[in-house]
């Protein structure tokens, strides 16, 4: 901390503040065109109006509900994964070690169409999985537990586990104990930083949950299913943006020529 | 309580293939603290985790406990004491909780276990640190800390690896007369590797030499610095004075003049001397020019040349000479001796 | 030791069986499917020989590598200057930069309609000073935008961390040397940063190369890979096509991470 800041401190600091309104003005202006009474017409001519969150509360109520329990499930699914298999990973230096960390990674470096294709494709056609909700959690688990392990392995590395291992065996520590008393609490931090990482990408993460139920919808064999509630609220904002002129009924068809299904 | 440790054509091997520590016999009494002394990558806490049972020896090797073979049993059922280099405390732990880890999974119950705690920090003469958290400590706090969990479940044998190393020097050496007096009063068997010499000459009722995956030597402080049993020995512990030159008519005769042979062979010979052995002389019949003093405070180190084939040192009190000095030197008994082979 | 070891395996278990029953395999099924075709293996030749498919994927390639370079320039200032000033207001900004973390690219499609829209903000303000509306929400300008508006957050924070390790002494000595500001930054900052860099752009091009939310929010218009393989399976119901293009899709992504990694010279993915 030099006391006297330079032409350099300036420029930073309006550099990042200009990087931050970029990030932050849609964000500004999505929830002012959620409150706009129409959109088309702009917020000063229209008004201010609560109607469209109301609106979309009630008709997505379920939908919001349902993406929530889906990413706590998708959390629940990483930490009985996730946690185990990075320890694991921390504790063993092996060549074999490494080669099931790059397969753990490996989701996060190939692209969700590619993996949501791949999954109908070899689960498709079993049962009813396909058109059950599980269906969807294994996607966003697929592509979230690499955040999950990477987050708890990085934190087991740094607080180096292995000596603190030794120290609490030599203290009579079982593997149990160890995994009780030392692990998990020293990784504590790591597991939670995973954690947050992998709701908020459950809850952002609509393109494996899209491409798969795009997928399915479209289907050649025509079978639609039921599983796409995500899918309806991202017909929703793309409707809401394109809205066609006055209309304040619901909207029949979406700007992408999907209908919208799923009344709740 | 103190266990005396039996190894027994210990070696180990990596998985790599590499040979840590080659098979080595070692008898450790109860209630003595042996030193394993050497320079890094000697196998020294190879040595030590195959006690601990951190590691297992390759087959046919084995660890005896009191005359019990050990050797399969994993650390956690040895009932040892550990203290590691980096101390290894539990973040998630305060002091407190770090010192009664042990006797928490031995199920002591909970009154007994904090008056042990508090016997133990007060023994290590901590007892205000009981619920600081760890990552507040100063080394030498964490390094009585890690003393303090690790006896307090009583183990049969104490281990530490390199204890006092990460400590600077005036509270190493404080350290050193706590952990020695601590040692002397549990009389619990103690293993502690160093790579310090005057740490190991100073703790250890014995100590072992290693290098390259092998005891070179085990004895007392003394028996190391005055009667190495290799030249590694002679030259690892201590300064050394090499004194090549030829035995001829009761002298051994070098390139600055000439010492006492002292019982060494005629002919061609290889002798050493410690610097305190050898001291400033008018009289003396080896002679060599000052090419540095060191002033120590209590006494002066002077390196001379000429004297012998290489650099030779000694010590003196009082006030020394100067550099560009020509000195005589003489010799006192038992030196020089032989220096033994490599 | 063996006992650890087996308690290790069964640790590990799971998530490896997780992971070989719902990617591996799917991923090797599709790998094959791309085979069933009329063409048989040849398929996958045949789409990498086809004008529209081939200019498809050097489009994505070059939005994905565009998209990169631009969130590395644009995170690494802002990112290095965060973490090496205290000032007011550091906490506010940091927020910032990184809550979009939170939106899908759904949303941030839908955001770049509302900026630059027909109804946008950047075209009502081009509107009103030069009397002509500037719309490129649609374009490949729309989905490059939403993209770095995606990156940047991940890679600030990445940015960030490593640049919070550097060694402070590094640059002293740097300076005590007597290099100037540029010098710092080009012989201490950037080197000591490869590592996150490699790590954040190796993401952020695999996120490129696959993000499709936003392409699809925007418009179908935008032939990028993702959208293409989306037509071809959807409307075209030319599964092996589709199939093939997924596959190499995904083997050109984990073929640059690996490379980044390599480049890298450990762990890549850590990123996150």
């Amino acid at each position: 901390m030099r006391p006297r800041r330079g032409a350099g401190f300036a420029a930073g600091v309006a550099f990042t503040g200009l990087v931050a309104v970029f990030l932050i003005f849609p964000v500004f202006l999505s929830v002012l065109a959620g409150v706009t009474a129409n959109y088309q017409r702009g917020v000063f001519a229209s008004g201010v109006t609560l109607a469209w969150v109301e609106r979309v509360l009630d008709l997505y109520a379920h939908t919001i509900g349902l993406s929530l329990g889906l990413a706590l499930a998708t959390l629940a699914c990483t930490l009985v994964l996730g946690v185990p298999v990075a320890y694991a990973l921390a504790r063993n230096p092996g060549r074999l070690a490494r080669l099931a960390e790059e397969a753990l990674v490996m989701p996060v470096a190939i692209p969700g169409i590619a993996t949501g294709l791949a999954l109908i494709l070899a689960w498709g056609a079993v049962g009813g999985f396909r058109t059950h909700w599980t269906f969807i959690l294994v996607g966003h688990v697929l592509f979230t537990l690499p955040f999950m392990v990477r987050a708890t392995l990085a934190v087991m590395l740094a607080v180096n586990l292995p000596t603190l291992e030794e120290a609490a065996r030599s203290l009579g520590a079982g593997f149990l104990a160890r995994f009780r008393t030392v692990v998990l609490p020293n990784a504590a931090p790591g597991i939670l930083a995973g954690s947050l990482m992998v709701v908020t990408l459950s809850l952002g993460e609509f393109n494996m949950t899209s491409d798969a139920a795009h997928a399915v919808h479209h289907d050649p064999a025509g079978r639609a299913c039921r599983l796409l509630r995500l899918d309806a609220a991202r017909d929703r904002l793309g409707l809401h943006a394109r809205l066609p002129g006055p209309a304040r009924s619901p909207p029949r068809r979406s700007a992408m020529g999907i209908r919208p299904r799923l009344r709740p | 309580m103190s266990v005396a440790v039996d190894l027994r054509a210990c070696g180990f091997t990596h998985a790599d293939g590499t040979r840590a520590l080659l098979p080595t016999d070692l008898a450790i009494r109860a209630g003595e603290t042996l030193a394993v002394l050497g320079p890094s990558g000697c196998g020294k806490t190879t040595l030590l985790r195959l006690i601990a049972g951190l590691a297992f020896p390759d087959p046919p090797g084995r660890v005896l406990f009191d005359g019990r073979d050990v050797t399969r049993l994993p650390i956690e059922r040895r009932n040892v004491g550990m203290v590691f280099q980096s101390y290894a405390l539990f973040p998630n732990l305060d002091v407190a909780g770090n010192v009664g880890y042990g006797l928490r999974l031995r199920n002591v119950p909970r009154a007994e276990r904090e008056e042990r705690v508090a016997r133990w920090l007060a023994m290590m003469r901590i007892p205000e640190l009981a619920h600081r958290r760890v990552d507040q400590l100063s080394g030498g706090q964490r390094q009585r800390v890690a003393l303090a969990r690790a006896l307090a479940v009583e183990p049969g044998l104490l281990l530490l690896d390199e204890p006092l190393t990460a400590l600077d020097a005036k509270l190493r050496e404080e350290l050193r007369v706590e952990v020695s007096a601590l040692l002397r009063e549990l009389r619990i068997t103690a293993v502690f590797v160093t790579h310090d010499q005057a740490e190991a000459m100073a703790l250890g009722d014995r100590v072992a030499v290693m290098r390259a995956g092998r005891i070179e030597q085990v004895g007392t402080a003394e028996e190391i610095y005055h009667r190495p049993a290799t030249r590694f020995v002679a030259e690892f512990v201590g300064t050394l004075n090499v004194l090549a030159g030829t035995v001829q008519d009761g002298a051994l005769h070098l390139p600055g003049g000439t010492l006492p042979a002292n019982g060494l062979a005629p002919g061609p010979a290889v002798a050493a001397c410690r610097p305190e052995q050898l001291r400033l002389d008018p009289e003396g019949t080896l002679s060599g020019r000052v090419t540095a003093a060191f002033f120590l405070g209590d006494r002066v180190r002077v390196v001379i040349e000429g004297a012998a084939a290489g650099p030779i040192t000694l010590e003196t009190t009082g006030a020394g000479p100067r550099p560009g000095d020509i000195v005589r030197l003489s010799a006192a008994p038992p030196a020089p001796w032989r220096l033994p082979g490599p | 030791m063996g006992r650890d070891r087996l308690a290790l395996a069964l640790l590990a278990a799971p998530a490896i069986a997780f992971l070989a029953a719902f990617f591996l395999l799917p991923l090797a099924l599709m790998l094959r499917t791309g085979a069933t075709g009329p063409d048989g293996w040849a398929t996958y030749v045949l789409v990498l020989g086809n004008p529209r498919y081939l200019a498809s994927l050097w489009k994505t390639v070059a939005l994905a590598a565009a998209v990169t370079a631009a969130t590395l320039v644009v995170s690494g200032i802002a990112g290095v200057f965060l973490a090496r000033n205290r000032f007011r207001g550091r906490r506010v900004l940091t927020a910032f930069l990184t809550l979009p973390l939170a939106f899908p690219g759904v949303v941030i499609g839908f955001m770049v309609i509302l900026l630059a829209g027909r109804q946008g903000v950047i075209g009502e303000l081009t509107m009103a000073v030069a009397g002509e509306r500037l719309v490129f929400a649609y374009s490949l300008a729309g989905l490059f935008v939403g993209y770095l508006y995606f990156s940047i957050p991940r890679t600030v924070l990445t940015v960030m961390a490593a640049a919070e390790k550097l060694d402070p002494a590094l640059e002293e000595a740097a300076r005590s040397l007597g290099a100037s500001p540029w010098a710092v930054v080009r012989d201490v900052i950037l080197p000591g940063l490869k590592g996150a860099f490699l790590a954040a752009g190796a993401i952020c091009f695999a996120t490129a190369m696959g993000a499709f939310g936003t392409a699809f929010t925007l418009a179908t218009r935008i032939d990028v890979l993702p959208m293409v393989i989306y037509a071809e399976f959807t409307v075209g119901a030319n599964i092996a096509v589709a199939a093939a293009l997924s596959f190499l899709l995904g083997a050109i992504t984990w073929v640059v991470l690996a490379a980044a990694r390599t480049a890298a010279g450990g762990t890549v993915a850590a990123a996150g």
